[in-house]
């Protein structure tokens, strides 16, 4: 498919009416057009720079759907290396995670260093003058540009810089990075699980404000058993078009937070430290912003499949649609590289409560999410709505603006792309 | 391996056939009823089999006001990715007794868990490592950990219910 004949969204801002085309959940035309014309002109996250913290360190994992090595080189640098070999495609790297000076092909023995060079290759005076060691190196991804630590690739070569991309997402990754003096770090363990759902519904589900109280009937119940408060307070929450499709959700939420704001479940004798933490925020930033950073939680969406919901605990979760109807998600602890074991030990806890496939909370939504995605056989139902505060002035919560934002983005992207110009044939 | 180890293994199999069976039937709060007070229950992430809960991020890692509430949640209204209930049966095997020193068992033994939902089979697949007391005659969990073989939860998507 090149061309879509069909509307995928309904944008009626007079009426305040915003539908959404279930085709675009469920039709593999769709997911070929996502791969093209989203996937591959997006910056897409790749890893944190923690993740690999010394030369040499490196993960093999897979990105939008590209198998790659998130590689720290022996000259400091942080590459996104295509993990196939430059001879006859082999992955040369075969361990998910390590520490190595070389990647050895086991194929044919081709060995490339740890910045991606080719620096062996077994005979090699049977190649011509022709054959160049030097254009064989380990293949990049067109771009590769990091914020604060996190590492994005892009592989569209004329895509704008990765901050212009971010755009006013940038904003809330600092109040996410700004938590550390000395850099945030990825814990080590990941959630890796499925959801057999459209990704987008993810998405989605990630920014909702609307449904927390229905779906989290019981995560709710379990903090008040805990002695915190189920109350939610409006007055300092918003929700923010952030451009290019990212968006997020800022309120007073009724979970403690590890940095740093104290609720009964982390024990009185903890709460004179948690000040402590507090003033030094307090210092650095001033009231304000430090109690921005410590006491709003934060659901951020960055376009297209970065989630950062810096909660009760912070959660860095990408996810990758595998079929029109299920995806593969991989979900991450963050973590001020200085927190002390204490307060590590405290954050992953907090985090487990709600977050993850066996917290108390994400089953739940995994279980909405697949069962939106069994509703949509019903094709004699062809719309979803997110009409929810369209008409509102200052948009709340758990309106569906966030969304909107999103929809938006992905529409103009899979309608009207930037056609490439063709190659000429050689 | 003397009588008494294969006494000591074939209780240990009884109880946990016992447990698997009230895990199976949803009678969790009898289930309960075999943990000790100080009782832990966890899952390690897929990708760290070996680590600590207090640095590496798991999938579950209950103390026993969690474990509590857990059971709570399940067996009401409001925990939606249970409730209808999937489910479940357990296979144990390969039970063995890998430690006993004073009250406590060191267990190690091997399952297979199916789950049904949806008309969908799940399975889970790996070990569990668990520490037994031995309490006026009868097994109490101390420590319930279930280490999954499985590289991802892909497609299991999640534990909601007791593993």
């Amino acid at each position: 498919m090149n061309e879509v004949t069909e509307k995928l969204i309904i944008d009626d801002e007079p009426a305040g009416l915003f539908r959404v085309n279930r085709k675009a959940f469920t039709e593999r035309e769709y997911l070929e057009l996502e791969q093209r014309r989203v996937f591959e002109t997006c910056w897409i996250y790749a890893g944190h720079e923690s993740e690999v913290a010394k030369p040499g360190d490196y993960r093999a994992r897979r990105v939008a759907g590209h198998p790659v090595i998130l590689a720290r080189g022996d000259d400091n640098v942080v590459r996104v290396l295509l993990n196939t070999c430059t001879h006859r495609g082999a992955q040369v790297c075969r361990q998910a995670s390590g520490n190595a000076r070389t990647f050895q092909c086991a194929y044919h023995a081709w060995t490339f260093n740890n910045c991606g060079a080719l620096v062996g290759v077994p005979g090699d005076s049977a190649y011509s003058a022709a054959f160049k060691r030097e254009e064989l190196g380990l293949a990049n991804p067109a771009r590769t540009e990091s914020y604060r630590g996190f590492v994005f690739i892009n592989f569209n070569p004329a895509a704008e810089s990765l901050t212009d991309y971010l755009a006013g997402a940038t904003e809330y990754l600092d109040l996410v990075a700004d938590q550390s003096e000395v850099g945030m770090r990825i814990v080590e363990g990941t959630q890796a699980y499925s959801i057999r759902a459209n990704w987008k519904l993810l998405v989605e589900n990630s920014y909702d404000g609307y449904h927390g109280l229905p779906t989290h009937q019981r995560y709710m119940q379990f903090l008040s058993e805990t002695g915190g408060s189920a109350r939610l307070d409006g007055a300092r929450s918003k929700c923010v078009d952030l451009g290019n499709g990212h968006a997020v959700i800022e309120y007073e939420s009724p979970w403690g937070r590890p940095i740093a704001k104290w609720a009964p479940s982390f024990g009185e004798e903890r709460k004179a430290h948690f000040e402590q933490i507090r003033r030094r925020f307090d210092e650095r930033f001033g009231p304000e912003r430090a109690r921005r950073i410590c006491e709003s939680s934060r659901n951020l969406g960055i376009f297209p499949n970065l989630v950062i919901n810096d909660i009760m605990a912070i959660t860095v979760r990408t996810f990758f649609p595998s079929a029109p109807d299920l995806m593969e998600v991989n979900a991450w602890a963050m973590a001020p590289r200085e927190e002390s074991p204490e307060d590590e030990a405290l954050r992953l806890d907090n985090f487990l409560t709600f977050l993850g496939p066996g917290g108390f909370a994400t089953p739940d939504d995994v279980e909405m999410l697949e069962s939106c995605q069994r509703g949509f056989i019903n094709r004699e139902v062809g719309w979803s709505d997110i009409s929810r505060g369209m008409h509102r002035e200052i948009p709340r919560t758990d309106d569906e603006l966030q969304m909107r934002a999103f929809w938006r983005r992905w529409n103009e992207l899979i309608t009207a792309p930037k056609i490439r110009p063709a190659r000429k044939a050689a | 391996m003397s009588t008494a180890d294969l006494l000591a293994r074939a209780e240990v199999e009884d109880f946990l056939y016992k447990e698997a069976n009230l895990l199976d039937d949803w009678r969790l709060e009898e289930w309960l009823e075999l943990l000790t007070d100080d009782a832990t229950y966890q899952v390690p992430p897929t990708d760290m089999p070996d680590g600590d809960p207090r640095t590496t991020l798991f999938i579950i890692a209950d103390d026993m006001v969690r474990i509590r509430s857990r059971v709570k949640q399940l067996l009401g209204k409001s925990a939606w990715s249970e409730n209808p209930p999937s489910r479940t049966r357990r296979m144990i095997s390969n039970v063995r007794v890998v430690g006993h020193q004073g009250e406590g068992f060191a267990v190690s033994a091997n399952f297979v868990v199916y789950r049904f939902r949806h008309e969908l089979v799940d399975t889970y697949i790996g070990h569990y490592e668990h520490e037994l007391v031995q309490r006026d005659g009868q097994f109490k969990i101390r420590k319930r950990k279930a280490v999954l073989d499985i590289e991802a939860l892909r497609p299991q998507g999640k534990i909601s219910f007791i593993l």
